[in-house]
């Protein structure tokens, strides 16, 4: 008996078997998909929080006096290569190669650890300057949800390391390579998610 | 289930293109340029500039979220799509709930 789980351009052949997510490839893709959208639930209510919060400065700095647009940009850019990369891997990963596997991951991360670098710089930069989540319930939601951001991303640079050295030793199996693809999906997330924080942080900030 | 698929079979499940890669890659530079550069010329201003930023993000979002996280391309039936769909749903009904509930309790505020 054949299955044709992986046919995804025709109809559906085997009608014994209503839906196609039952080996433990798409299982895990769909299971870690459902993460990925309870975690864009989560974002949403860090997101509305901030949007509610954002006037009561407490007497404290406003939001145009505390956000730089250079560094959001670079922020911005670091991030956006860094998910570009992240999918030539996978690419590589399909093709087999390696090299160009432990390439794409070791620059992905590289990018990552400057992204979360730049935050913490900007993060410490403004608690030294006696800006705090102490100090508004505006600067609160802000280090909230950027910092909720940058957790993920951090924890995602965790992965990336333990996966480098997986996909070292076993070389690309049906575990690492899944592996692989669900940290790509994960980490392109993260970048959309960067795109409403620079939307509605930074540039709706400023103005 | 007894059929536990190859690597090859994986591979073969597996959407991403270098192309779908590259469309994504430009059309965020270029959104993300259009959208910096909007706030720094200040071409438009007021609503039009905040509502045409926040239109920017949410086509960059589809970009991304078709040529990155592959939406709608996976097996029949499609319960990627139907959970992000119903996500969404979720995610409106947070956001505007919130919105106005709390810009309702704020004017009362305003108005003692």
């Amino acid at each position: 008996m054949t299955i044709h789980h992986y046919d995804t351009v025709e109809t559906f052949p085997d009608k014994r078997i209503p839906d196609p997510h039952q080996d433990a490839y798409s299982r895990s893709t769909l299971g870690f998909w459902i993460y990925l959208m309870t975690d864009c639930i989560l974002f949403a209510a860090l997101f509305v929080t901030y949007a509610v919060l954002k006037e009561s400065t407490f007497g404290g700095p406003s939001s145009k006096d505390i956000f730089e647009l250079k560094t959001a940009f670079i922020e911005t850019m670091i991030l956006l290569f860094s998910t570009v990369t992240c999918g030539m891997a996978v690419l590589a990963a399909v093709k087999g190669k390696m090299q160009s596997i432990r390439t794409w991951l070791g620059l992905s991360f590289l990018l990552g650890a400057s992204f979360i670098f730049l935050e913490l710089r900007e993060f410490s930069h403004l608690v030294h300057e006696g800006f705090s989540w102490e100090k508004s319930a505006f600067l609160s939601s802000f280090f909230t949800l950027v910092g909720t951001h940058g957790f993920h991303v951090s924890v995602g640079l965790l992965w990336m390391a333990v996966m480098m050295a997986q996909i070292s030793f076993c070389g690309v199996t049906v575990d690492t390579f899944r592996r692989l693809v669900l940290f790509s999906l994960f980490w392109h997330f993260l970048d959309l998610i960067w795109i409403f924080i620079f939307t509605f942080v930074y540039l709706l900030g400023v103005l | 289930m007894e059929h536990e698929p190859t690597l090859s079979e994986i591979k073969k499940e597996y959407h991403g293109t270098l192309s779908a890669y590259i469309t994504g890659f430009i059309s965020s530079l270029v959104l993300t340029g259009i959208s910096f550069s909007l706030v720094l010329t200040k071409v438009v201003e007021g609503k039009t500039l905040v509502y045409t930023l926040i239109l920017l993000a949410i086509i960059q979002a589809f970009f991304q979220l078709l040529c990155f996280l592959h939406l709608g391309q996976e097996a029949k039936p499609r319960w990627e799509s139907v959970i992000f769909w119903f996500m969404v749903l979720v995610l409106l009904i947070i956001v505007l709930g919130s919105l106005w509930i709390m810009s309702d309790l704020n004017d009362r505020v305003m108005n003692m």
